[in-house]
């Protein structure tokens, strides 16, 4: 909570989101509000990305985590501790967003709690588990701000988070389904809007939890305590490996998935009439 | 190997690209011993430190602490030894009390937070974040972290480096503290004055070897008790006379000041006398000084340790 970055990317600013999607393309209407919430849950979990792979390039570069290196604590430990951290720090803001929707915005019912919790949960690791591969393949906080700035405006843009996805143009949501963004995003409206279950997720939630593990055993490999180290040229293609489960499920989503149709209906959740009998489902 | 000692470091070779920074380091230091690393930058100290912390891996040549082998004895290496690294910090946002309490925690045997805290002079700063420190508090905290679990051997890198004179007297007084509990203690500095004052034994590092070992008292004796003899004169002298004078293996003239390098300090004085009366000249001052690691140094290398 004393960094900055940290409490811009994960407090601050899908907080800000809410505030804007909720008054102005909420209209102020109560129906509409668990789809926006489910788009601001998701820029929470996915702000995990940046916090952790610039505190660990900072931490890098200052020879802070040499300090560490003549301590017993080895890689593992180090990445596992700052995801730990950075996961207990998420559920405030988490608690805080679902506090603002039910008070400011008037939304009835949670959703799916267990299945948001779960969601969350992993989501969170996985994004900053990508965030550390990028911290680790990177050689300066410059590069790793650039490549940071792609890959974030690429999972903030063509993953439904901001602009929905059904009005995504239809190559894009072809590429779409490739992304981790895309199924964290769809999973929380799902969980959101539609109560979906634990099972019902289940592609969702195990590709993210096994691109979390790969991410995670790649960022330790990876890892480097000194400054003046580089990264080694191998050191992308590994990276590359942590995309491998949505490569798989983008393949099997583009053949027989039901990506889009949850999507659209979703979607339209906002300009149904308020149904009691959905939020009782 | 050689047996029995604390640290033995033997035939070290280390190069970084075409940079040789170690050309066959050997020296050994006993238990309880403070052991100093004296060379201008560049030496090779803090590359033989780095490989005795585990932080470098050496090209060739063994090192041994405590009978470990600090590349491949992880965690139970880890236990024994304490470090105060250069080129290192805390997160800015870390308070004194929590960075020992978080240090200290990665150990199963540890020293408490407050009895460190008192020892080094933290109390006051217990709450201030690590970014509020001057740099002597920040030294006093590595120390501080350095023995924060206990550890046999504790190396510390140029523990001085960049702090002002009175600060650096502050920082010699915790080392001799650190003396009195046995700790064998490796010092790596470029300051003279620091190795004669603390290290019972001191090894001159020199592009990469180790180029004289010693006490600083034996290391004294061994450059040939030459005595230093500083004198201002009225008039300068030009002739090179000075340099005949009983007793004188050397002389150079040094801005105002002459610098006579003498075997027999009385009979240069008198002749000294004698000589300046001799030529209507007369001395403004004389200041005579015992060999020092610095006059060692430039014996041995022809060059000055500068800052």
């Amino acid at each position: 909570m004393r960094n900055r970055a940290f409490l811009f990317f994960s407090l601050i600013m899908p907080i800000t989101f809410l505030f804007i999607y909720a008054g102005i393309f909420g209209r102020g209407r109560v129906q509409a509000v668990p789809y926006l919430l489910a788009e601001v849950l998701a820029l929470t979990v996915m702000g995990s990305f940046w916090g952790l792979s610039v505190q660990l390039v900072t931490f890098r570069e200052q020879g802070i985590l040499r300090r560490f290196r003549v301590t017993p604590v080895g890689a593992s430990a180090m990445l596992a501790s700052s995801l730990l951290s950075n996961y207990f720090l998420t559920l405030p803001t988490i608690a805080i967003e679902f506090f603002l929707s039910r008070s400011v915005f008037h939304m009835s019912g949670l959703g799916n709690v267990l299945s948001i919790f779960v969601l969350v949960t992993i989501g969170t690791v996985t994004f900053a588990s990508l965030g550390l591969i990028v911290a680790s393949v990177t050689n300066t906080m410059q590069e790793t701000q650039i490549i940071n700035q792609i890959i974030w405006f690429v999972f903030l843009f063509i993953s439904g988070a901001t602009i929905p996805f059904p009005m995504l143009p239809s190559m894009v949501q072809a590429v779409a389904v490739f992304l981790p963004a895309t199924y964290l995003v769809s999973g929380l409206q799902r969980s959101m809007i539609d109560h979906t279950n634990l099972p019902g997720l289940g592609m969702y939630l195990a590709s993210l939890g096994g691109c979390a593990v790969i991410a995670f055993v790649i960022a330790a490999q990876l890892f480097r305590w000194e400054p003046e180290s580089k990264a080694p040229r191998q050191a992308k293609l590994w990276a590359a490996a942590a995309v491998v489960p949505f490569l798989l499920l983008g393949v099997w989503e583009t053949v027989n998935g039901d990506l889009r149709s949850h999507a659209m209906k979703n979607l339209q959740s906002i300009r149904e009439p308020y149904s009691i009998e959905r939020i009782e489902h | 190997m050689l047996t029995g000692s604390t640290i033995e470091v033997l035939n070290l070779t280390k190069s970084y690209g075409d940079v040789q920074a170690l050309r066959g380091v050997s020296f050994a230091v006993n238990e309880g011993e403070v052991f100093g690393l004296l060379g201008p930058n560049g030496a090779g100290k803090t590359s033989t430190v780095e490989i005795l912390e585990g932080l470098r891996t050496p090209d060739s040549g063994s090192v041994s602490v405590c009978g470990l082998d600090p590349q491949t004895s992880g965690a139970e290496y880890k236990y024994v030894m304490g470090a105060a690294l250069q080129a290192t910090a805390l997160p800015d946002k870390m308070r004194v009390a929590e960075a020992l309490d978080l240090f200290g925690s990665f150990y199963p045997k540890r020293r408490g937070t407050k009895e460190l805290m008192g020892r080094f002079g933290l109390e006051e700063k217990r709450n201030a974040f690590y970014s509020q420190l001057s740099g002597g508090q920040k030294q006093r905290l590595a120390l501080a972290l350095a023995l924060v679990n206990d550890p046999r051997v504790v190396f510390l890198d140029e523990p001085t480096a960049g702090l002002d004179p009175q600060v650096r007297r502050e920082i010699y007084d915790i080392i001799e503290e650190l003396k009195k509990e046995k700790k064998t203690i490796l010092i790596t500095t470029h300051y003279i004055e620091e190795a004669e004052k603390l290290c019972d034994r001191v090894a001159i590092v020199d592009h990469g070897k180790v180029i004289a070992l010693g006490t600083p008292r034996e290391l004294k004796e061994r450059s040939g008790a030459v005595t230093r003899i500083s004198v201002r004169l009225a008039k300068p002298e030009t002739n090179g006379a000075l340099g005949k004078l009983e007793g004188v293996t050397e002389c150079r003239a040094e801005a105002d000041d002459y610098l006579l390098y003498s075997t027999r300090v009385p009979r240069t004085i008198v002749a000294l006398v004698k000589h300046l009366e001799e030529q209507n000249n007369e001395l403004v001052s004389l200041e005579i000084s015992a060999p020092s690691l610095e006059d060692i140094f430039l014996e041995l290398t022809g060059r000055r340790l500068r800052d």
